[in-house]
């Protein structure tokens, strides 16, 4: 079992709470885990991204090599597009389709979103209007964290039993929010893949 | 015991607590932060007292651990590649004296210069001072080279470097921790010579430190950190150090590798590891994740005296971070065929964020500069360095800790009118003082604008040694009270912030402005935490 993820997104966004629960479902079933973060100055509103790397195996590098990533999963949509050049040709790229605007040349919307249509493997899924529906703005990691489960060699349980444990602390309604957020998630992915 | 997932640095911090640190000192800088913010939150370090407070710069962060080491107990200081520059003094000097408790010197290097003005290797710093150095190539080392730095140290009554790049300092993964060691006891040095470095003795301490010169290379050839790891294939002989071993074995997880290998995590070089893989192999590839420190000994000045592969020859590219990929393509094999990243994706530069003070500071600054041509700012380091970019363009320089300060002195002192000095708070106290003084001694026409949001603000918000004092600071530097201006930059007082920016320079002397108010995401994070 290998699984390699890049997390994309822009600084503030939270791309390291969708790593955490990765790498606990990852950890709980023994598991080798990597995960390189961005910490510093591109936190300040840039382009910001997570190497999380998974493998019943021990694990070498922190980074993942280029043109083996098995997925990308974005918060954002033209921040999926940066890390193409590490997708591997079977890769998946799963991203949220609500831009973030917050540079004065942001690309065209449709130009965007065209570009990730074109690729064999992707999830495109407006998680930001998911997440506000269920009235629930600041659960859209985990209506990307659903998107991707469907096409993650990770059991959908033990995603399930992560987000529990890491908002435990926050309560049964920050639990059951989250846990509804990834259900909507997940259920976009099996009808739209 | 149940394994812990911890990033590099805080490994480190675990394993020097679990080691029995009385004192970890060190001054913020990325990416080396998270190693006393780390031991600031551990129960251990707690219950144990352990100092684990910010310095005022990484001089006196160095030196204030080689005063716990003297002191007989085990001490860590903390510090960016570019802080071993401001503690350069005292570093190279502790190879002089030697230390009497153990003493790390931990630097963070920040190759590819994700958060730095540069990308110096600071295994340079430990070979020009004759001490050791410890390189990690994964958190477990990072955590167990703590423990054995520490014993090292002692044995040799000498400080040791632990050398740390972005990648490890900020990757997590799962630490095994050792047995946890007490504390040292208060024990002064047995020689009383030892900590005073008057010519007569130190012109000993000298022979005394290049005496210990091979057994530090033995150490290193007995380290279980340096393995030699034979192959059948002698035509070529891989060197790869610290991380660099990492993409190395990235490339043959499904292989096995028929080259010989050499891996080297202790310096000194292990001399006879070397020797035994330049006679057995024909031609040398070197791989180090920064400058090409190994490939260059190796090598000699003329080049001519192995045949060796390297940053040197262009085999690796000469600058930036090593990744599997680059040395893939140093050891010959087939490039995949990639993506490409599509044309319209544009770059996301870091910017100041929303509603941040800076921003208020700057468009004022702009504004009552507008009468002049640009080119007038010397800036320094911190958040406020983006105030570079547009929409502001606001600064002109940015080189250094303090440089801001006395870059706008020495302008002044060409004749340039106005001459502004831009610097952050917690930036002023690391280095920016004395060069006030300067200003100050010669009634120097500038106007310095010190930035007070309360914290350093691009680490992460630690604590600055101003504590809102700045004003006072100033005071006491002897900078005239009357020209000593505070204001809160907000946009309501943006045409006040342009008036007191524009009365002061019209003053022929030193000026100092405080623009102060809370950093917006220190704030965010205090209320955050009051609701918990």
């Amino acid at each position: 079992m290998k699984l390699d993820i890049i997390l994309a997104g822009v600084g503030g966004q939270g791309i390291l709470s969708i790593a955490a629960i990765i790498g606990t479902a990852a950890l709980k079933n023994g598991y080798y885990l990597k995960q390189a973060e961005v910490h510093g100055m591109s936190q300040r509103g840039g382009d910001v991204q997570s190497h999380l790397r998974i493998s019943d195996k021990p694990i070498h590098s922190d980074l993942i090599p280029m043109g083996e990533c098995d997925m990308i999963l974005s918060v954002e949509p033209m921040e999926s597009l940066r890390y193409l050049p590490y997708l591997s040709n079977k890769g998946w790229v799963v991203t949220n389709s609500k831009p973030f605007i917050n540079i004065p040349n942001y690309p065209e919307l449709d130009s965007v979103l065209a570009e990730i249509k074109k690729l064999k493997n992707n999830i495109c899924i407006n998680a930001d209007d998911i997440a506000k529906e269920m009235g629930a703005a600041r659960s859209m990691n985990m209506v990307m964290l659903g998107a991707a489960a469907a096409s993650m060699d990770i059991k959908v349980e033990d995603l399930q039993d992560a987000i529990k444990e890491i908002f435990e602390r926050k309560g049964e309604k920050i639990v059951e929010m989250n846990l509804n957020a990834f259900k909507k998630g997940l259920e976009f992915s099996k009808a739209n893949k | 015991m149940k394994k812990l997932l911890l990033l590099g640095d805080e490994a480190f911090a675990q394993g020097a607590l679990d080691a029995g640190i009385s004192g970890a000192y060190g001054y913020p800088g990325t990416p080396s932060t998270e190693i006393i913010e780390y031991i600031q939150k551990n129960p251990l370090a707690k219950e144990r007292n352990v100092h684990r407070e910010w310095s005022a710069n990484e001089k006196t962060a160095m030196e204030t651990a080689l005063g716990m080491s003297y002191a007989g107990k085990r001490a860590i200081v903390t510090m960016k590649h570019v802080g071993l520059n401001v503690a350069a003094d005292p570093y190279v000097n502790s190879a002089f004296t030697g230390a009497n408790g153990g003493l790390l010197v931990t630097v963070a290097d920040d190759p590819s210069m994700h958060s730095s003005q540069n990308e110096q290797d600071s295994r340079f710093f430990a070979k020009f001072a004759l001490l050791p150095a410890l390189e990690p190539s994964n958190q477990q080392e990072a955590y167990d080279m703590a423990h054995y730095g520490l014993e090292l140290s002692e044995k040799y009554a000498l400080p040791v470097m632990i050398r740390f790049v972005t990648r490890l300092s900020h990757s997590r993964s799962g630490v095994a921790r050792q047995e946890v060691k007490a504390e040292n006891a208060l024990k002064l040095p047995e020689d009383k010579n030892q900590f005073v470095l008057l010519p007569a003795i130190a012109r000993r301490k000298f022979k005394t430190l290049l005496a210990k010169q091979a057994d530090l290379e033995k150490e290193s050839e007995n380290s279980p950190f340096n393995q030699y790891i034979d192959g059948k294939d002698k035509s070529l002989g891989i060197i790869a150090c610290g991380l660099a071993h990492n993409y190395l074995m990235e490339n043959f997880t499904d292989k096995e590798c028929s080259h010989p290998i050499l891996k080297i995590s202790q310096y000194p070089i292990p001399r006879k590891m070397v020797e035994k893989i330049s006679m057995e192999c024909d031609t040398l590839l070197v791989l180090e994740d920064g400058a090409p420190l190994v490939e260059e000994m190796l090598k000699g000045y003329l080049g001519n005296a192995l045949k060796v592969k390297g940053r040197l020859d262009g085999t690796v590219p000469r600058d930036g971070e090593l990744n599997p990929n680059s040395v893939a393509k140093a050891l010959g094999f087939k490039e995949t065929e990639l993506l490409e990243i599509p044309e319209i994706v544009a770059p996301r530069p870091p910017a100041l964020c929303v509603a941040c003070p800076h921003i208020d500071s700057y468009n004022a600054l702009n504004e009552a500069l507008s009468t002049y041509e640009k080119g007038h700012v010397f800036a320094d380091i911190g958040c406020y360095t983006l105030g570079f970019l547009p929409p502001y363009q606001a600064i002109n320089s940015c080189v250094d800790m303090g440089a801001s300060i006395t870059m706008a002195k020495g302008a002044a002192d060409a004749g340039l009118y106005p001459a502004v000095g831009v610097i952050g708070d917690s930036t002023f106290t690391h280095s920016g003082i004395t060069g006030l003084l300067d200003c100050v001694n010669e009634k120097s026409n500038v106007v310095i604008i010190i930035l007070d949001n309360h914290v350093a603000a691009m680490t992460g918000g630690q604590e600055s040694s101003a504590f809102g004092r700045i004003e006072q600071i100033c005071l006491g530097l002897g900078v005239e009270r009357e020209h000593i201006r505070t204001v809160v930059p907000l946009k309501k007082n943006h045409e006040e912030l342009v008036k007191v920016y524009r009365e002061e320079l019209a003053y022929n002397g030193v000026s100092v402005i405080v623009p102060r108010r809370e950093c917006v995401q220190t704030m965010a994070k205090r209320n955050r935490s009051g609701r918990e």
